[in-house]
């Protein structure tokens, strides 16, 4: 391996971690020769991206395939709003080279699969997963196991946080605190439950200062603990994490010996070839239709009231999901109802509902108010 | 009294509680406790057979109790108890 040194250029631009002995020229150097990988560049992946690069980091890698939109610039910093439209790498790429150009970058624009994992993270010291969704989780946290590489780890819902590093020489893994993913739709998703812009922000820099110290090998690393961060009542509480012994890919007696389908494993049904018409579902502009006609029915929307501030489909009855087993007795079940939300899960779900409750002419608005902005009423605005 | 901690995706089932006080001496008796107040959690910390789901887990104070006997670790009266949902953070697949 060729001797690396640092630049004058460089000595002046890293001379506050220079002048510091826990980090010193060794440390700059351990800094400058490793090479992290970064899955995803949203919330959690700006700041650590942004940072990592500041810091020096030799070679950081980078995996996106997502396009920047106007909702993922209240808390993902990397990007701006000429970014609008752009794949979210390249323009992570521009302004990391920005902050600086003597980081190596490399470019994974793909989705991080059971195909392309092992071949992709073989090549980097650590990983830090910024993802954002179960069956990628399991799928870095599967390969940093099967590679033996350090992940370090943090995950957001709303105004709370956690972080920790899995799969440090040999210790507890993601599948050793979450043996298994929830089923789709009972866990809330950032789109549907919302998030606080700033805390990407407060874990991300968790994330990035367990990677530094990683790298550098100074202080106590957050493996074999859970942070959780509550932004409201800022708190930060520490869990004991432990090995599980029964662990299915780092347990004694392992099962998973490569990589599987994560998809199927975290309960999504791959696309069916052809598209089922449901009809228990409507589509936006036949409800627009309706409602010109003067037909006979109430579109009950079920979103939250802070919801129909926002933006609201004239003539719509507001009755929150949660709301509705109460209100269930003010409806008349030989009515027909159209159920409405932002997106169309909530109503699915209200649907099924009173369908059960033994209402039999009730259909769910399909795509939501999303839906009936892009298909009826532009002037609705989007959120 | 032992406290349970409520986390945010679970509030909406709890009257939008964060934590409460209940009586009991184990963790399965301060969650049944939970359960029989709050019935809509149920389905969300039990699976079909009544057994702690997967994706959730249980802290007497700082320990899973996983690893201390689960439902019939012993609980005091100073002793939190803090439900932990697995999060994946960001947007729905």
């Amino acid at each position: 391996m060729s001797e690396v040194t640092l630049s004058k250029d460089e000595i002046l631009r890293y001379s506050r971690h220079l002048i510091m002995p826990e980090v010193g020229m060794e440390g700059q150097l351990k800094l400058k020769r490793a090479s992290v990988l970064l899955v995803g560049t949203g919330g959690l992946g700006a700041p650590l991206a942004m940072y990592l690069a500041a810091a020096g980091i030799g070679r950081i890698g980078l995996v996106d395939f997502d396009v920047v939109d106007y909702t993922n610039l209240q808390r993902q910093v990397i990007h701006g709003t000429k970014d609008v439209g752009r794949p979210k790498i390249d323009s992570a790429i521009e302004t990391m080279r920005d902050i600086n150009p003597f980081v190596v970058l490399d470019r994974h624009e793909t989705a991080l699969t059971s195909e392309n994992a092992l071949q992709i993270i073989k090549d980097y010291d650590l990983v830090v997963d910024g993802t954002d969704n179960f069956p990628t989780r399991y799928l870095v946290n599967d390969a940093c196991v099967l590679l033996n590489k350090p992940n370090v780890y943090g995950s957001i819902f709303r105004f709370e946080g956690q972080a920790t590093v899995f799969a440090l020489e040999g210790g507890p893994c993601y599948r050793c605190l979450y043996p298994e993913p929830p089923p789709p739709g009972l866990v809330p998703s950032c789109a549907e439950g919302g998030v606080l812009g700033i805390l990407p922000g407060v874990i991300g820099l968790i994330q990035a200062t367990e990677a530094v110290k990683l790298i550098l090998g100074i202080g106590t690393s957050l493996a074999g603990r859970l942070m959780l961060y509550d932004a409201l009542s800022m708190k930060f509480r520490e869990l004991k994490l432990r090995k599980n012994p029964e662990c299915p890919i780092c347990g004694d007696h392992r099962t998973i010996t490569k990589l599987i389908d994560y998809q199927e494993f975290c309960g999504i049904p791959h696309q069916p070839a052809e598209p089922v018409v449901d009809l228990s579902e409507v589509d936006p502009v036949m409800v627009k239709e309706k409602f010109d006609r003067g037909d006979n029915f109430t579109l009950i929307d079920v979103r939250e009231p802070h919801e129909y501030q926002i933006c609201r489909i004239p003539g719509s009855k507001l009755i929150p999901l949660g709301d509705l087993p109460n209100q269930v007795s003010t409806l008349d079940p030989d009515a027909e109802y159209i159920m409405q939300c932002k997106s169309g899960v909530r109503s699915g779900k209200a649907t099924d509902f009173l369908r059960q409750a033994g209402f039999h002419n009730v259909r769910n608005m399909k795509g939501g108010i999303l839906a009936w902005s892009d298909k009826v009423d532009p002037s609705v605005p989007k959120y | 009294m032992a406290r349970i901690l409520i986390p945010t995706p679970l509030r909406q089932f709890a009257e939008k509680q964060d934590s409460i006080e209940l009586a009991g001496v184990t963790a399965g008796e301060i969650l049944t406790g939970l359960t029989t107040r709050f019935p809509d959690l149920r389905k969300h910390l039990y699976n079909e057979e009544g057994k702690l789901r997967s994706f959730v887990n249980v802290y007497l104070n700082d320990e899973d109790i996983r690893y201390i006997g689960r439902e019939s670790a012993a609980v005091a009266e100073s002793d939190t108890l803090s439900i932990v949902p697995s999060i994946a953070g960001g947007r729905n697949v």
